[in-house]
């Protein structure tokens, strides 16, 4: 085996065992509560025989790390467990959700990476210029700007004062693809500003790294014109610094739907989750929390293993 | 009036147009065809701006301020983009440094080769890969057909470098720039890569512009030899005259350096302060020291001389007790020397002293002169107030600084001087031995030697024992009565100065010693043959 | 530090001023304030006028007393937060740096788990257990930014560490403080404080999210992200008002960006 494929095994059963370890925090956490969950659900006034009915029905009477292996048995056979609010199956809960959530943050994706590579690079080739400066200034507000500060100031332009937009982003498997992509227009479009602005500014940073190395300096001493230069030199070497903020930036826009989503009403995971963590419904965080956290992990796996693939160092061994 | 290229009154500036840092101020030089030309200068001398700037390049942040630069007849300054583009790589050409750095590391070696010939229409791909191969050979690199489809770390220092001058040659330019080619290298590959160098430059008739700091490798390389200094050219002549008889005092005076020699070389027999018996030592499962056995001789100054890797720093960690050894023992006047820092004594602490290669990072930039003398002083000696202060201005006037300096931060001091509060710091703790670690390598030859009579005259006034820890010959002979020689963890050879020098057993040590760039410019010449020579013996 | 401040630029010297005039506002705030934080004071949603200059919010309290109080409590909130995490943070990061070994190893791997979770979701499945209140909050969010700091000092330290003044001092003799707060802390200060104002930017804005999300800072306390949402309902009558404490919370971000960016390029015009 390569030294490369050792890498990128390694980096991989690194991600799944992250995973596994998140997953057993977060029962032992919710085990290493005062009391135990039948009181924290029901409360101190709860009678001693509905606590023990209660215990029963969720098989808190079963020793932890038994409880634990259930459950993950059931994780990987897609049996989520009840959820405490509602008393409907998790996984039923899920489904619909998860569909709209990655439909968002897809939708957002799609525009927001190419977009930011093209204004990251354009900043870096014309650095300080007036233009490198304007988008380097626009992007330094977005990014201070709290997600749902945006997503307002855009419905209560577009949306109210404008009306070209709803104001809520009501979608359901009944509303058609282009139906879909007109209501959850503004949610995309909040989430497209917060996340090209950290990808410009990183692929901004990737590149005038390259161009600072002294083999750039180089190519132009040898008399290569200055579009191959970026092409021949720059960007095979830029390509995975870039595509590392890409997968990076893709990570935390998966997250950043959480607060979105609430801005807008829109029926995803990030609700859902919102929701479970106030009326402290565990089967339902756990399940929503292990599913952000997997698609995190994945995309950061994922950054890493091009960054490996893409050196030559490791490429061409020695 | 050059015939190839004419630069006049050169001015080239960095910084603020209102209070610029001049780099060069009105330069001149010139060159005829075929002929090279040695740009000799300390650091900050402005000779690789110079250099650059024959190609009409400046780095960012610095601009033409004057001047001209005229190469072929045309004028450089000013010239289009396109133009200069043109000319750029086929009939100038740059050798960089760092070759590892200036190599595209996601492309073939050849691939880069091959770039410039399609770009400026000199040939197509496959003529030029077929050339490329005619001249690695010429360049004497180990399998010439196969190496220039390798990745560039797949390949040694010596061999990249000499792939970047064949890769400078592939249009066959007029004129090479080489800025300091073989600078990171160690003496033995320096001596196969100048070698190259000379014979593709002398074969092609190329014009060249050697940049160096090594006056002993200018005389081998250049026609004629410019001295540079602070942004101006001090003195230009033909290299044998220039040699033979330098007519400016600083010209002079960088000529005496390498004559330096200590009045007292011969010590004879004294007692061994350490000595190490059967010390292995090893980095993991990587063993960086194999079975030593030397004494280190009281009052006396011994040489650690090998190149890179030979173990020779990890040799001072061990003894300064950073690395315990894996196997063996030293002795300290003949009891043993705890082997763990952590675990010595204040006394052991005391005696053992060392001082760093790199000024720079042997001193906190956060602290100034004085806290870095004091704490020493105090930690070591236990002297307060009055006493302390006296001492702290003491150790100044021990070094030859000014008291003043007892306030600056280490960053308003220049190289030398912050190297003498290293050896002061050192001095502080009133110890036996010091631990020399490179101290004269990153400083101009002038510093340097300031530096080496400093050390002499302390040993002889304080009785100091030193282990002197350096890659450079030149140094060992100016300053040792013992040398050891390791390589790759092992002691090839050990003796008297004089016995090393004058009679070396080992054929590693013999190729050390003719490796070293002498001023005779004949030196290159005879030290292949020899090489030669003695790879046929082996 | 006269001709510090003269030499920054105009956006930094922006950044300043609404710094100050946040800090002040936060200090004094009972002071400054016209009517008490959780008082009220007349009906709900009372449009904008002189005894009310930025009208009442939903339970009709005065907005503008309840943004200066906020500018306290979620500021104040988040600077502790903040100094919680950079002193165990950095200060684990640079033992880290310093002593190698198992130490370095296992802060280094559990640093590893922490970071290997979004952040949002993270102090989310966290408050989820231990209940949401403003003490579980900075400790959530505090334990959650020690991971950055302690890389980032970590990776600041180990530059440090390898230099051979730090080789100097440990061939004194000097113990682990004195490698710690002499030797290496001055030498990676003037990283660390740019990252506690990066690092607070975010602690700031995570505050928001999660107070707006109703998880963070409880009513009735008034704070930035929670006037947005309890007042939200304006904004589909395309009132501003609710927009008011989500652009404060903006504004004070991007002065402290401001800042941190003059500061950095500062740093590293030095250096060349």
């Amino acid at each position: 085996m390569s030294r490369l494929q050792k890498l990128v095994i390694g980096r991989v059963s690194l991600g799944i065992l992250t995973l596994f370890v998140v997953s057993a925090l977060m029962f032992v956490g919710i085990e290493l509560l005062p009391g135990d969950l039948a009181q924290q659900i029901l409360g101190q006034s709860a009678t001693e025989s509905t606590l023990a009915a209660f215990r029963a029905e969720l098989g808190l009477d079963q020793p932890a790390h038994l409880r634990y292996l259930d459950w993950l048995g059931g994780v990987l056979r897609g049996d989520f467990g009840t959820s405490l609010a509602s008393g409907r199956e998790v996984s039923e809960l899920l489904g619909p959700r998860l569909a709209n959530t990655m439909f968002l943050a897809t939708y957002a994706a799609v525009i927001a990476a190419p977009l930011a590579v093209i204004l990251g690079l354009l900043a870096a080739l014309w650095r300080n210029t007036l233009f490198d400066r304007g988008v380097n200034l626009t992007a330094l507000s977005a990014i201070s700007m709290p997600e749902f500060f945006v997503g307002y100031v855009l419905i209560l332009f577009l949306s109210i004062k404008a009306g070209v937009f709803p104001t809520l982003a009501r979608i359901d498997s009944a509303t058609g693809l282009w139906d879909a992509l007109y209501r959850s227009f503004l949610p995309a479009l909040t989430l497209i500003l917060v996340v090209v602005a950290h990808m410009m500014r990183m692929t901004r940073a990737a590149i005038i790294n390259v161009l600072a190395s002294p083999y750039i300096e180089m190519a132009r001493l040898k008399g290569v014109p200055r579009w191959r230069i970026i092409v021949q030199h720059a960007l095979p070497n830029a390509l995975a610094p870039i595509i590392n903020v890409v997968a990076l930036n893709l990570a935390y826009l998966v997250v950043g739907v959480v607060v979105v989503e609430v801005v807008f009403s829109y029926p995803g995971l990030g609700q859902l989750l919102v929701d479970a963590v106030s009326s402290r419904d565990f089967p339902v965080v756990q399940a929503v929390g292990l599913f952000f956290a997997a698609v995190y992990i994945t995309l950061n796996v994922l950054a890493d293993i091009i960054s490996i693939m893409s050196n030559p160092r490791l490429r061409h061994g020695r | 009036m050059g015939n190839l290229l004419n630069i006049r009154g050169l001015r080239l500036e960095a910084g603020s147009r209102a209070r610029p840092n001049v780099i060069l101020k009105g330069l001149d030089l010139e060159l005829d065809r075929g002929e090279v030309l040695g740009l000799v200068g300390e650091s900050g001398a402005g000779k690789s701006s110079a250099g650059l700037a024959a190609m009409g390049y400046v780095r960012d942040g610095v601009r033409f301020a004057g001047g001209s630069v005229e190469f072929d007849g045309a004028e450089l300054i000013g010239m289009g983009r396109g133009q200069l583009r043109r000319l750029h790589g086929k009939r100038i050409a740059y050798v960089a440094q760092s070759a590892a750095a200036s190599f595209n590391p996601a492309k073939t070696l050849i691939d880069q080769y091959t770039e410039a010939p399609r770009l400026h229409g000199v040939s197509g791909r496959a003529t030029a890969e077929e050339d490329a191969v005619a001249l690695y050979r010429q360049m004497q690199l180990p399998n010439p057909e196969e190496i220039g489809f390798r990745y560039p770390h797949q390949v040694s220092g010596g061999q990249l470098q000499r792939t970047m001058t064949a890769m400078a040659m592939a249009c066959r330019p007029d004129l090479i720039i080489f800025d300091e080619p073989t600078t990171a290298l160690d003496v033995t590959t320096q001596i196969e890569v100048l070698g190259a160098i000379r014979d593709i430059v002398e074969q092609y008739d190329t014009a060249a512009i050697y940049i160096t700091h090594d006056l002993a490798v200018v005389s081998q390389m250049a026609d004629r030899i410019c001295v540079m200094k602070d942004g101006e050219a001090v003195e230009t002549a033909p290299t044998k005259t220039m040699l033979d008889a330098p007519q400016e005092d600083y010209t002079r005076s960088l000529w005496a350096v390498r004559s330096f020699r200590r009045p007292d070389a011969e010590a004879g027999e004294a007692q061994a302060l350490i000595r190490c018996e059967g010390v292995s030592a090893a980095y993991g499962p990587m063993t960086v020291l194999d079975n030593l056995n030397f004494t280190f001789p009281r009052g006396q100054t011994t040489a650690v001389v090998g190149e890179s890797g030979s173990g020779k720093s990890t040799l001072a960690r061990v003894i300064a007790g950073l690395l315990p050894p894996a196997l063996g023992q030293f002795f300290w006047n003949d009891a043993p020397l705890e082997p763990r820092l952590a675990k010595r004594d204040p006394a052991t602490l005391r005696n053992i002293q060392m001082i760093y290669q790199s000024a720079d990072t042997s001193l906190n930039p956060r602290h100034n002169i004085r806290e870095i003398l004091t704490r020493p002083v105090r930690k070591f000696t236990g002297r307060k107030g009055q006493e302390l202060r006296a001492r702290v201005e003491e150790l100044m006037d021990l070094v030859d600084l000014d008291r003043a300096f007892l306030d600056r931060k280490p960053s308003e001091l220049s190289g030398g001087q912050k190297q003498r509060v290293g050896i002061a710091r050192a001095l502080a703790a009133e110890p036996e031995f010091i631990i020399c670690d490179e101290v004269t390598s990153a400083l101009d030859q002038l510093v340097a030697e300031g530096i080496l009579r400093l050390l002499v005259r302390l040993q002889t006034e304080l009785d100091l024992t030193f282990m002197f820890i350096t890659h450079d010959l030149a140094t060992v002979e100016a300053i040792a009565h013992k040398v050891i020689v390791l390589k790759n963890g092992q002691i090839v050879e050990q003796g008297g100065r004089d016995e090393i020098f004058g009679d070396p057993k080992q054929a590693y040590t013999k190729r050390l010693l003719t490796s070293v760039p002498q001023m005779d410019p004949e030196w290159l010449t005879e030290a292949r043959a020899r090489e030669r020579s003695l790879r046929e013996a082996q | 530090m006269k001709s510090l401040l003269k030499s920054a630029p105009p956006s930094a010297i922006f950044g300043m001023v609404v710094l100050a005039i946040v800090a002040f506002t936060g200090i004094f705030a009972p002071f400054v304030a016209p009517y008490g934080e959780t008082q009220v004071v007349g009906d709900a949603y009372l449009p904008w006028s002189a005894a009310h200059p930025l009208g009442t919010d939903n339970l009709g309290r005065d907005m503008l007393s309840r943004m200066i109080f906020g500018a306290r409590n979620t500021v104040g909130l988040a600077l502790l937060t903040t100094a919680i995490s950079f002193s165990v943070g950095s200060t684990l990061g640079m033992l880290a740096a310093l002593k190698g070994g198992w130490l370095d190893e296992v802060l280094s791997r559990l640093v590893d788990v922490l970071m290997a979770v979004p952040p949002l979701i993270l102090a989310l499945m966290l408050l989820a257990i231990v209940g949401p209140s403003i003490p579980n909050m900075v400790g959530v969010i505090a334990v959650i930014y020690v991971a950055p700091v302690y890389r980032l000092s970590r990776a600041a330290a180990m530059n440090v560490v390898g230099l051979d003044f730090v080789e100097a001092a440990k061939l004194r003799g000097e113990r682990t403080p004195w490698l710690l707060r002499r030797e290496i802390l001055p030498n990676i200060w003037s990283t660390l404080i740019a990252e506690f104002g990066v690092r607070f930017c975010f602690v700031f804005l995570f505050i928001a999210a999660l107070s707006f999300l109703g998880i963070g800072i409880q009513p009735p306390t008034a704070d930035w992200g929670s006037m947005v949402k309890e007042n939200a309902t304006l904004i589909s009558f395309g009132d501003i008002t609710p927009l008011i404490p989500a652009a404060a919370i903006a504004l004070l971000t991007v002065a402290i960006n401001l800042i941190v960016d003059w500061m950095l390029h500062r740093a590293s015009g030095l250096k060349s």
